[in-house]
């Protein structure tokens, strides 16, 4: 019923949205961090040869619609997803569930949401809300990263479930079932296996570009751009990396906040200190993720032009990286209890 | 973060909403803090916009100087890459190139142009008449 729906700003729409139908669905405690947490949320990905926008292609956080599903799934719930070719029945189906009273998550583009400012409508796909309700020709929607709810035509929902382009939604709906209450011996052990996995896939997922060594891979890279690309098209790909770092909706160095947070709020669940200290460690690697934007920053506002300004960007990044590992590293070798 | 020092500088999200962020209280404990923008997020994104402008102006002139197709103008225009509107099209980006070419684009079916003007968004007389 959509008079019962709360709306719940977050730092992540994916997270939010997440916690937001989570919540509806009778779990209280449940907040951003926990998601992103229990979800393995963080992560690090320098994809090669891959343009966005024509710059580099970087991303803070693991693959979109992962962190809701491995969620959900550890504390013993399904996460049902739809995708259609059809564009009507895609509409049809929205229009049950919100007959239903089923507030559903759906995966949209940016480009035309008409909410947003036009200087951030670019084609990003990958874009998260939920539908609660309808009212003649609008649907009321909570978008995550909003401060209060909003609403989209009919023709503009239409627009955003089928943009195209990379990460294409195809009118992409999902919302969780099987719901059931989630004991604390579950949520404990969900806690704690979303560390684990967490921890594995930043330490030890192969190759160079992902995970803590991805951001050395990062850093490697920076080194060469002046020399390689000239100092105008390495200033925007340092521009590109800030805006996927620091951006709404993707918040990279924010993420590093919220997995801090994360760990503070498992150390009271799990009656763990230890955590706190580790989390202090992700508070130091957000802090130092911004400060890397803020030195980055200096370079593309056309302040500093030296090769020695980008050395210094890249060493911070292989800072954050070794921050980020030990970090890892402890979380693995604690031996938590569920 | 420190919730004293959450940036609340001139942004593009002026009016429209906040950001949430967290960030430790007084007491070393997380919590929750909205923000206007950041300085240096804002310059990055006008960076952007100025380089986007900038390559809408050069295709732009190479439709006028005859080298390329309102093809490649609109889709710099509407931020799209290839990938982008070959999504949109249904053509292959191949395809995409040619139809950039100025004398294969005089002889595109009008089922192609079309298609392409709904794509950008616009007419198909916008299309075929935009001289740069």
């Amino acid at each position: 019923m959509p008079q019962e729906f709360k709306h719940h700003q977050s730092a992540h729409c994916e997270n939010g949205v997440a916690t937001s139908l989570l919540k509806y669905h009778g779990m209280d405690f449940m907040t951003e961090p926990l998601v992103f947490g229990i979800g393995s949320g963080l992560f690090y990905i320098h994809i090669p040869f891959l343009m966005i926008n024509g710059g580099p292609a970087v991303s803070y956080r693991s693959m979109p619609g992962w962190i809701f599903s491995r969620a959900s799934k550890l504390l013993g719930l399904n996460v049902t997803r739809k995708k259609f070719s059809n564009e009507e029945k895609a509409k049809e189906f929205l229009e049950q569930k919100i007959k239903e009273g089923i507030p559903v998550g759906c995966q949209v583009g940016v480009f035309n949401l008409p909410y947003f400012p036009p200087e951030y409508r670019f084609h990003f796909n990958a874009h998260n809300l939920i539908v609660y309700g309808k009212e003649g020709n609008d649907y009321l929607i909570s978008d995550p990263v909003m401060e209060k709810v909003t609403k989209l035509s009919e023709e503009d929902m239409m627009k955003v479930r089928f943009a195209k382009g990379p990460f294409a939604p195809n009118g992409h709906i999902y919302f969780p079932e099987n719901i059931k209450k989630v004991s604390d011996d579950i949520l404990r052990r969900a806690i704690v296996k979303g560390i684990k996995r967490n921890s594995r896939d930043m330490l030890h997922v192969p190759g160079p570009i992902a995970g803590v060594s991805g951001i050395n891979f990062t850093a490697k890279h920076i080194r060469k751009w002046r020399g390689k690309l000239g100092a105008k098209k390495a200033a925007l790909y340092l521009g590109q990396i800030v805006r996927m770092q620091e951006e709404i909706g993707t918040g990279g160095g924010g993420f590093r906040f919220i997995y801090a947070a994360f760990l503070e709020q498992s150390a009271g669940i799990l009656k763990d200190d230890k955590l706190i200290s580790i989390s202090d460690e992700f508070t130091k690697a957000g802090d130092l993720w911004r400060t890397s934007a803020v030195q980055m920053g200096r370079i593309y506002k056309g302040r500093l032009d030296e090769q020695k300004y980008y050395d210094e960007c890249a060493d911070m990044l292989n800072q954050i990286s070794a921050i980020e590992k030990e970090a890892f590293k402890r979380l693995l070798k604690l031996d938590l209890k569920y | 973060m420190k919730k004293e020092e959450v940036p609340q500088d001139k942004s593009a999200l002026e009016k429209v909403t906040r950001e949430l962020m967290y960030v430790k209280n007084s007491d070393g404990k997380y919590t929750t803090d909205l923000s206007t923008g950041w300085e240096v997020k804002k310059e990055a994104l006008d960076n952007a916009w100025d380089d986007i402008n900038e390559r809408v102006k050069e295709a732009a002139l190479a439709v006028k100087n005859g080298e390329r197709s309102p093809v490649a103008y609109f889709m710099e225009l509407k931020l799209m890459d290839l990938a982008v509107l070959s999504g949109y099209t249904g053509f292959w980006g191949f395809t995409i190139k040619r139809h950039m070419k100025p004398n294969v684009f005089k002889n595109l079916s009008e089922n192609k142009l079309i298609i392409y003007a709904k794509a950008f968004g616009i007419s198909v007389d916008e299309l075929k008449n935009f001289k740069g």
